[in-house]
């Protein structure tokens, strides 16, 4: 039983084509997966080994040298904050703290409602408008404390189901 | 001459030639130039991941790792500079910055790598005051701990189980300081529990669940001991610690299995001190097995058998796999001088008359030993399933496969594991069919492919994608492909007997080259008891009884036994009741004597019951599968049981025979180097452990009367006939427990 969607799978099939060696095709898989899945479930790494020939033991040892692989449920809005040296210059340490103290959160945790997780992530490469902020795939630059507090505001009434102009 | 291929180059200024393409570490090792090393390890994949191997090399701007560098023509190597000092000094500071340092209370202490270099490169302090980081140890199986923090990551565990035993059980979580090693089903280890990754651990961080915090290194006696369960015959380093056996190991590597030892032969040498182990004599009395002194089972044993003799009844005798040679030797003397019967074998599971017989006025050149699969070009295997029952053999020809490309043909009635390494499989119906037709009798018909196997998942870059392409072109492409080889060794397990053992000589001498052969027989000395004349047609070196003068074969005798057919049966060291079970009844009018370590089913019947040693408890010689003669050295003991060689003079004494005098295996051994053909062994090399190559090849070896069926033992990994039973740890670990019959 597959744990991806039959697009998924069909994806996967064409991608292990493209290499000469099937097992270079992991790491897009375990992104793609994540992707669907919103974090690498025991059923998507016995799946991917699966289809690769590989152990479980292969897939998981990829899955921990790359830190943007979770084995981990994050919440609906994953919120990753830069501290790399541009960032911290301009007050990306200050970021952190606050959406710490503003979601009740630390490092690689995830709120009780399930709606944001945080994580403190090294340079995300985008220095040139630190402080940056990357919220699931999009990207929040040159930030101030106010700024962030409206984009979060912003994603928690996107969860409770209500529009919102930003 | 000067052989082209050599290389020339200095190291600290000292000229040295090497084969070209030998690594620098290699190279300097040879010459006995020390360069330490952590991370490197010959016969495994490079990891250049310690940075201990650094030396500089002329017109190369940094210091680079010997241990991934190959030498070339004219280089110029400094192991011996400031620089390269101070480079040392870092690494170990380095590898100590979160090193707990425990190393008083630490298993590897005494005899742990990084302490060694320490002592001999480190810096006297580390800069480092940071706290360090602690970690639980982690219980990964009953025989595998891992203590994270003492890990300096040198990745040798994880190649060792992956490359070495084909396992992959071991891995890398994480990244930089976070790194660490971890098993195959994230809290725990599913593997083949060989204990592999825990020898070859340069620290502490994989200790062994049988050993750990026991006691160390230096308040042990090591012995080098032969191990006791399969044929072959790997060296086990015994410690010993007031007579008692705490580990097996191997650690100095000298042995014919050089890196290797599966489960049995690193634990499973705890049923030595399983509380059910026999240590008084029993006879039965009123019905019941009650305690006697050796006097008197010794006295009965000898009245009992004279009557009989007066009275001409039979007597049967069975030896067993187990016991050394010297007394596989003096048990068919026993048995032919002393009882004076014809009726004496064993539990036989490889043709080896059959396989002497076919090779009758071929020499040494014909037999293979284990180390010969490392290199052999080509193997063809025949039947059994080396990988859980002869695990040094699949050791062996995974090695040739990994660094030689051995091309492996697999011809099995089974789904044996090394089709993982196969360059052809044909699984067949009928292996002596199969045999047939390679011998160029028959259609490919006859022995039709009972499935194709798919072409396994290589996991060796260095593998030719063509060679492993297709494996399902059937037997006839299968025999073609084998015609094409040369030098090919031919191992053949129990699963084939009599003329199909002939039909696969026929073909191997027909192929070009120097064909050798090995049969794979289960249990440490099953050549021994072979080739020291266990038959009832046989007497020692394979040489025939005189004319209808022989006895009654294993089989026959059990089934004798129903019909009153046997005064008396004498086991030694064997449970023919385990696979031929016999009625209470039956044994009536059989007086059975039973020489073991247990109460075993066939002990449980006996009438009398000496209680032996095992072969760590005594010293003598053992023969592996293959022939190889080493000395077994006594480790422990076990107060109250004899060994069989004594038991064996006492019984000779107690009937009478003066002239045997006391069990002293050296004089046995030389009568054995005398008398039986083929053993005529230098006994410097085998006293050194050399494995001298018995040679048994004694011209033809008629048939026997009623050639008996061979019954291997099928044993897996985690079983080992009645023997197995008795271990605490086979029995311990999950992935045996299905095993357990
Ligand atoms: S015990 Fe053997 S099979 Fe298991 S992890 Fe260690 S090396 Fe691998
Ligand atoms: S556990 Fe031992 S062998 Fe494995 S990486 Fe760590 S130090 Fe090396
Ligand atoms: S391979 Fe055989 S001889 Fe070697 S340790 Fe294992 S059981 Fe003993
Ligand atoms: S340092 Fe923050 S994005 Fe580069
Ligand atoms: S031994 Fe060369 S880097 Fe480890």
């Amino acid at each position: 039983m597959s744990p991806f969607s039959p697009q998924l799978e069909a994806r996967f099939r064409e991608l292990m084509q493209r290499y000469p060696a099937r097992r270079s095709a992991l790491v897009p898989m375990l992104l793609y997966a994540q992707d669907e899945l919103g974090w690498l479930t025991p059923a998507a790494v016995q799946r991917i080994a699966e289809l690769l020939a590989e152990t479980e033991l292969a897939v998981r040892e990829v899955i921990g040298y790359y830190s943007m692989l979770r084995t981990e449920p994050t919440g609906k809005y994953h919120v990753q904050v830069c501290t790399n040296i541009s960032c911290l210059l301009r007050g990306g340490d200050e970021l952190y703290a606050h959406c710490e103290r503003r979601l009740g959160v630390g490092h690689k945790q995830t709120a009780a409602d399930g709606v944001f997780s945080l994580e403190e992530v090294e340079c995300i490469g985008a220095c040139s408008w630190a402080p940056a902020v990357q919220v699931n795939y999009d990207f929040h630059q040159e930030l101030t404390v106010e700024q962030l507090d409206k984009i979060l505001d912003a994603y928690a009434a996107r969860a409770r189901g209500e529009r919102t102009d930003s | 001459m000067a052989d082209p291929a050599l290389v020339h180059l200095t190291v600290n200024g000292q000229p040295l030639q090497v084969p070209a393409g030998t690594l620098l570490i290699e190279a300097c090792k040879q010459h006995g130039i020390e360069v330490p090393s952590f991370c490197y390890y010959p016969n495994l994949s490079l990891q250049a991941a310690c940075r201990m191997c650094l030396v500089e090399i002329e017109k190369m701007p940094k210091l680079q790792t010997a241990c991934t560098v190959v030498v070339s023509e004219g280089m110029v190597v400094n192991s011996d500079s400031e620089t390269v000092h101070r480079a040392r000094k870092s690494a170990i500071e380095f590898i100590l910055t979160n090193h707990p340092l425990d190393c008083p209370v630490c298993d590897a202490g005494g005899e742990c790598e990084l302490q060694d270099m320490t002592f001999k490169y480190g810096a006297e302090q580390g800069r480092f005051v940071e706290p360090k980081r602690h970690r639980e140890e982690q219980q990964w199986s009953p025989v595998v701990y891992f203590d994270r923090p003492r890990c300096i990551l040198c990745y040798r565990c994880v190649r060792a189980c992956g490359e070495g035993m084909d396992v992959w059980a071991l891995g890398v979580a994480n990244r930089g300081i976070n790194a660490t090693i971890i098993p195959s089903h994230q809290d725990h280890l599913e593997c083949e529990e060989c204990g592999n990754c825990i020898d070859i651990c340069p620290v502490g961080a994989l200790t062994s669940g049988a050993y750990r915090y026991q006691t160390r290194p230096w308040e042990m006696q090591h012995v080098g001991a032969i191990c006791t369960f399969c044929g072959d015959g790997c060296k086990t380093t015994l410690g010993v610690r007031n007579g008692e056996i705490l580990r097996g190991d191997n650690r100095d590597k000298s042995g014919i299995n050089g890196d290797f030892l599966c489960i049995k032969g690193r634990y499973g040498l705890d049923f030595t001190r399983h509380p059910e182990r026999l240590k008084q004599p029993l006879a039965r009395r009123d019905g019941e097995l009650q305690p006697v002194s050796w006097g008197y089972a010794l006295e009965t044993a000898a009245k009992r058998w004279r009557e009989i003799q007066k009275a001409q009844g039979a007597i049967g005798v069975i030896g067993s796999t187990r016991i050394l040679n010297e007394e596989a030797y003096t048990l068919q003397k026993f048995a032919r001088q002393v009882l004076g019967t014809p009726h004496l074998d064993h539990h036989r599971t490889a043709d080896f008359p059959a396989l002497f017989d076919a090779l009758a006025g071929r020499g040494a050149e014909s037999l293979a030993r284990l180390d010969d699969l490392k290199t052999a070009p080509a193997v063809l295997l025949v039947g059994g399933d080396p990988t859980p029952q002869h695990p040094l053999t699949a050791w062996n020809l995974r090695w040739g496969y990994r660094q030689h490309k051995t091309r492996l043909y697999v011809l099995n009635s089974g789904d044996i594991k090394l089709r993982r390494q196969a360059y052809r499989y044909a699984q067949v119906a009928s292996l002596a069919a199969a045999v047939r037709y390679l011998n160029g009798e028959g259609e490919a018909q006859s022995a039709p492919l009972t499935g194709v196997a798919e072409p396994s998942e290589k996991r060796w870059p260095q593998t030719p994608a063509a060679e492993v392409a297709r494996l399902d072109e059937g037997l006839q492409d299968f025999r073609a492909r084998l015609r094409q080889e040369q030098d090919v060794i031919i191992v053949f397990s129990g699963d084939i007997a009599g003329d199909s053992v002939r039909d696969l000589v026929a073909f191997g001498n027909s192929l070009s080259g120097q064909t050798r052969y090995l049969a794979l027989a289960d249990n440490a000395n099953a050549r021994g008891a072979a080739d020291m004349g266990l038959y009832p047609d046989l007497l020692p070196g394979y040489v025939p009884v005189a004319a209808g003068q022989a006895g009654l074969n294993l089989e026959q005798m059990l089934a004798a036994l129903p019909r009153q057919g046997l005064a008396s049966l004498y086991v030694v060291g064997a449970n023919p009741f385990r696979s031929h079970p016999v009625a209470a009844g039956d044994l009536k009018q059989t007086f059975l004597v039973v020489q073991d370590l247990f109460l075993t089913e066939t002990a449980r019947q006996a009438d009398l019951v000496f209680p032996a040693l095992c072969a760590y408890e005594k010293a003598g010689t053992v023969t592996n599968t293959g022939g190889q003669v080493q000395p077994q050295r006594r480790g422990g003991g076990c107060e109250g049981a004899k060994s069989d060689l004594e038991i064996l003079h006492r019984l000779a004494a107690a009937m009478g025979e003066a002239a045997w005098g006391a069990a002293d295996p050296d004089r046995t051994l030389q009568e054995i180097r005398a008398q039986v053909k083929g053993y005529d062994l230098p006994l410097a090399k085998l006293l050194a452990g050399e494995a001298p190559l018995a040679l048994p090849l004694n011209g033809r070896v008629p048939r026997a009367a009623a050639d008996l069926p061979l019954r291997p033992h099928h044993d897996t990994l985690f079983t080992a006939g009645t023997l197995g039973r008795y271990s605490a740890t086979l029995n311990s670990v999950m992935e045996g427990r299905a095993d357990k019959r």
